[in-house]
């Protein structure tokens, strides 16, 4: 028996691959509709990671580039759930974050904004979700940088996130903001998602709670990703 | 009576996160050896198939490109292919895999010309779908005539491929594609998704050149985003 199939994507929530106000989109986004396919083993599977996969460090951006002292900016814990359009949890899957440093500029040598390189900051990590679908980083939050698109767009600050889930259909790439940021709309990037509420959702949330007091404060950020059909192995006669 | 927003009428699900494009700067990320830094003891996805991988060893290359028909130089590709018996390394592929058999790895192009390029195993023919594992859907379907027999139908084994996913600054939400082998010809002729693409000419797009370099078979598939020929995308 095969296993159970993906939902279908509501792409209506998804940036169209056609967005001219972000111009880099023009001449890299198909114009042929894509051709739609019901979930094979082809896309209903996907890679496994484990723990022999990455280190117990990748998770702590502060620590894990260090040479000689800690990076410069705001202490910042990222946290949250990954979790499925059917609410469960999606445990034990890889979370990759990127990000520039607290002064815009990323550890990258195609990047030549003139915000200095932080020594002690690499701006990537990554972890793997728990039972419960739950992860953390610790970051120094990013700051916002120029880029070229218009003659002056500012990309608010954000941190770029890659996640697998199980199966290569739920395959995300997204970027998280922060809350009240004022560069939120004026992004040409943030605008491509048709969805004010979609927007919001890739907004982390301050949480207070979950700071660490007199060191770092905390957001929230819950992902989720594409649900699936219940099975017959589950024995539930109500399956969809 | 004012139209009714399905998303509004599903309170029970969340929607899914949306897609943000991955931006110039992905490989920190995915791949920070070629952002020009050293941070973790193992970067992921070099080794797809391992060393005790059955089957052929081929190399696949290429170049995506863009609508104006230069390379692009910045694009991540993600391969997830099943191995010389058609089997995923995934708990409910339906059998083992060699040990050491990922069959997942992730790319990137040369930042000077485009070029990208990865060592592999040649995949076998994979099951596509069999009796829907789902409690209702299946249990209609199984209750109506006009269903009966469809399961078989269903079952016509996939020509031996791999899976893309594309991502890059300026792709907002990643590509789907898949590569299938000029030297297929007959599995290629009955797969079901080749089969599903309307304007026949449009298949060959998905379909890799066999040569031969220094004894070794060596695939080439270029991957156009946009203009003529292009690649066939798909929703999955
Ligand atoms: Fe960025």
């Amino acid at each position: 028996m095969t296993p159970a199939e993906y939902y279908q994507r509501d792409r209506r929530i998804h940036p169209p691959a056609l967005t001219p106000d972000y111009k880099t989109s023009v001449a890299r986004s198909p114009r042929f509709s894509l051709i739609s396919l019901q979930g094979s083993m082809s896309e209903i599977t996907g890679p496994t990671f484990g723990h022999g996969d990455i280190s117990p460090i990748d998770n702590d951006l502060i620590k894990n580039y260090v040479h000689g002292g800690d990076p410069i900016g705001e202490r910042i814990i990222v946290h949250g759930r990954v979790l499925d359009e059917n609410a469960r949890p999606v445990p034990n899957t890889l979370v990759e974050v990127w990000q520039a440093n607290a002064g815009g500029r990323y550890r990258h040598k195609k990047d030549s904004y003139l915000a200095p390189i932080d020594p002690n900051f690499g701006g990537c990590g990554r972890t793997i979700t728990d039972a419960d679908g739950y992860y953390f980083f610790r970051t120094i939050k990013p700051g916002a940088y120029p880029w070229r698109n218009w003659v002056n767009n500012w990309r608010p600050a954000h941190i770029h996130v890659s996640v697998f889930g199980h199966a290569f259909c739920q395959r995300l790439i997204t970027q998280l903001y922060f809350e009240g940021d004022p560069l939120i709309p004026l992004c040409p990037i943030v605008q491509t998602v048709p969805d004010a509420q979609a927007i919001d959702r890739l907004t982390a949330k301050l949480d207070m709670n979950a700071g660490v007091p007199l060191d770092s404060i905390a957001y929230r950020f819950d992902i989720v990703l594409r649900g699936r059909r219940s099975t017959m192995f589950e024995n539930r006669l109500e399956g969809n | 009576m004012t139209p009714v927003d399905a998303r509004a009428n599903r309170p029970q699900y969340l929607p899914e996160s949306a897609s943000q494009t991955a931006g110039p700067y992905v490989h920190i990320g995915l791949a920070p050896g070629a952002a020009g830094f050293q941070i973790f003891d193992r970067e992921l996805g070099w080794d797809i198939a391992g060393p005790n991988a059955a089957g052929e060893r081929i190399r696949v290359e290429g170049l995506v490109i863009d609508g104006t028909g230069s390379p692009v130089k910045d694009v991540l590709i993600e391969i997830w292919q099943a191995n010389a018996a058609g089997l995923y390394a995934h708990p409910e592929a339906g059998g083992a895999v060699e040990d050491g058999f990922r069959g997942w790895g992730r790319v990137i192009t040369d930042f000077e010309t485009g070029e990208w390029g990865f060592d592999t195993v040649k995949p076998g023919p994979v099951r596509a779908r069999g009796r829907m594992a789902s409690g209702v859907a299946q249990r209609v379907r199984d209750s109506h005539p006009d269903w009966q027999g469809r399961a078989a139908e269903d079952n016509v084994p996939m020509a031996p491929h791999l899976n893309l996913w594309i991502v890059a600054r300026g792709i907002n939400i990643g590509l789907n594609t898949r590569m299938y082998f000029d030297d297929e010809a007959a599995a290629n002729a009955t797969d079901p998704v080749l089969n599903l693409i309307e304007w026949e000419r449009r298949r060959a797009t998905l379909i890799a050149r066999r040569t031969v370099r220094d004894g070794k078979p060596v695939y080439r598939f270029d991957i156009r985003l946009q203009g003529e020929d292009e690649t066939v995308f798909f929703d999955v």
